[in-house]
């Protein structure tokens, strides 16, 4: 079954097109990776996905159906530097905001919406900082709360905006499990992403993405020199980044 | 009775322009708390000319219509031109406030309007206007009623759409990809400043609503890290210039709205040398 589709999808800013005819279909149940150089539009295919950047042409497509027919499958996570970490409020006020729903924004929040909450606190281990102000949180556990925040809203989809940017070993690791714990559980995962060492051994697929879209596929068909080179091209010191990579195929390149 | 009536009318705005402001500045939107009350003038004066009278409601619908233009334009200029927030901020409103300083020095001889009285404002006369009724019942000074409509009216909107605004506020983007309407929480909001600015400038004038609207919030932002405190504290600091104001005017027979915005700004200060902001570990839990 297919998770998202996009379909000649171009958006642009001031006329200057940033992402240029993407057209793919993405499973379900596979954790995705979208990878791409600086500047080559991945955080603007998540919004153009999410409806947050109006599309030149083209369209996408949510489990075969309109994103607003479907909202309540889709959960976004955006980048963590998007927001104002001082704003006052605790961890727990902001995971709740994963229950908000359009119709009932007036309504006053459930005993089950605040379980469901602590629920997805205690998946990323961060239920002990749920009355933590936010304001005190080091970047991983930003992050983590972003990721319950999403967790809460009990999505089919998720789309995370470079989850894994300025968080500690330990924050990498749980969200690596909880990543694969979703995977079991039949959810989409769609992260953007843009450190190729890593890429290699985060990802089950991949969109390989510079303005246009290079290629995308299980990651066993995409991760060769020669589409990297092409979506990366001209970048040199990424280029001699993926010769080493290439070079020590066999060794795990994180250690 | 007079002291009590300035007193009360200056808290009621007070806390009104607290709370709106608080929403203000975590939405980095301070500065266009300022365009809006200073862009309402010329609302204010067409509603005015084209009513004829100084009833309140024209001129809470010039005005607040006005208000949402300004917040219009400065998002024009913004968003399509790709000009800088403030100095978007910074045409809209000095433009509209001429506007409106044109329209009072051309019509000053036909309205009872004048510059000094929109600048600055008057609060002294608060306890002249009284609200007689037909059957000659005096129901006290017009503003109390009004100012308290008001804040009846702010409070009810931020208890019914206090989760709306909380997530628009924190986090606009996920909020949206929630499928919530921004724009109207936005403009709801901007809305809600256009009148009270309105309602304000009676009594302390178009320059000093912004010292109300923006000095108590950020003093309260300095020591509480709770969204609901943060309103709390801030009507607070709001109530507490408007009493400190009123005295110290007194004390030196001096402008009651200038020593309101002073009180509020020497409260700033003095919470900020209190130290309490250099160590985070002593804000209020």
């Amino acid at each position: 079954m297919i998770s998202i589709e996009t379909h000649n999808l171009t958006v642009s800013y001031n006329r200057r097109p940033v992402l240029w005819n993407i057209d793919f279909e993405l499973p379900t149940g596979k954790i995705i990776g979208i990878i791409g150089p600086n500047g080559s539009g991945k955080t603007t295919l998540l919004k153009a996905i999410m409806g947050l950047v109006p599309t030149s042409s083209g369209y996408v497509k949510i489990f075969d159906q309109d994103l607003n027919d479907v909202r309540s499958r889709v959960s976004y996570v955006p980048q963590r530097e998007s927001v104002d970490w001082d704003f006052p409020a605790s961890v727990m006020d902001i995971v709740l905001m994963g229950r908000y729903k359009k119709d009932t924004l007036f309504k006053r929040i459930s005993k089950a919406d605040k379980d469901l909450a602590a629920e997805a606190l205690e998946k990323v281990n961060m239920l002990e900082y749920s009355n933590r102000q936010i304001s005190q949180l080091s970047g991983g556990q930003q992050q983590r709360v972003f990721i319950a925040r999403s967790l809460a809203q009990g999505a089919d989809i998720y789309i995370m905006d470079e989850p894994f940017v300025g968080v500690d070993a330990a924050t990498e690791e749980a969200i690596l499990k909880l990543l694969s714990d979703m995977k079991d559980e039949g959810k989409t995962v769609v992260v953007v992403h843009h450190d190729l060492q890593t890429a290699k051994d985060f990802f089950d697929w991949i969109v390989l993405l510079n303005t246009r879209m290079v290629a995308a596929g299980p990651i066993e068909e995409i991760f060769n020199e020669k589409l990297l080179q092409e979506a990366y091209g001209g970048k040199l010191n990424v280029l001699s980044q993926v010769g080493d990579l290439m070079k020590e195929k066999a060794f795990d390149v994180r250690e | 009775m007079e002291a009590f009536w300035i007193i009360l009318v200056g808290s009621l705005i007070a806390v009104s322009c607290a709370l709106l402001g608080s929403y203000l500045i975590l939405r980095k939107m301070a500065m266009v708390g300022d365009a809006i009350s200073h862009a309402v003038l010329p609302g204010i004066v067409i509603a005015y000319l084209l009513s004829g009278s100084r009833e309140t409601l024209p001129m809470l619908i010039g005005a607040a219509a006005l208000g949402v233009l300004t917040t219009v334009i400065i998002e024009l200029f913004h968003k399509k031109s790709n000009l800088q927030m403030d100095a978007s901020i910074g045409i809209t409103f000095t433009w509209l406030f001429a506007i409106g300083i044109i329209l009072i020095s051309l019509f000053a001889g036909q309205v009872d309007l004048d510059q000094d009285c929109v600048l600055y404002g008057e609060i002294a006369y608060v306890p002249l206007d009284l609200w007689i009724t037909d059957s000659g019942y005096n129901m006290g000074p017009r503003t109390v009623w009004i100012a308290s409509g008001l804040l009846l009216l702010l409070l009810l909107f931020i208890w019914k759409g206090y989760r709306g605004l909380f997530i628009t506020t924190f986090n606009e983007e996920f909020a949206k990809a929630l499928g919530i309407g921004v724009a109207f929480w936005h403009y709801a909001l901007m809305g809600a400043v256009s009148l009270t600015t309105v309602i304000s400038f009676e009594s302390v004038g178009a320059i000093l609503v912004v010292a109300l609207l923006i000095v108590p919030p950020a003093t309260a932002y300095l020591i509480t890290t709770d969204l609901k405190k943060m309103l709390l504290l801030s009507s607070i600091f709001g109530i507490l210039s408007a009493i400190g104001g009123y005295y110290l005017a007194v004390l030196i027979n001096g402008s009651i709205a200038g020593a309101i915005a002073s009180v509020a700004g020497l409260l700033f200060l003095s919470v900020w040398v209190t130290g309490l902001v250099k160590n985070r570990a002593f804000k209020l839990n």
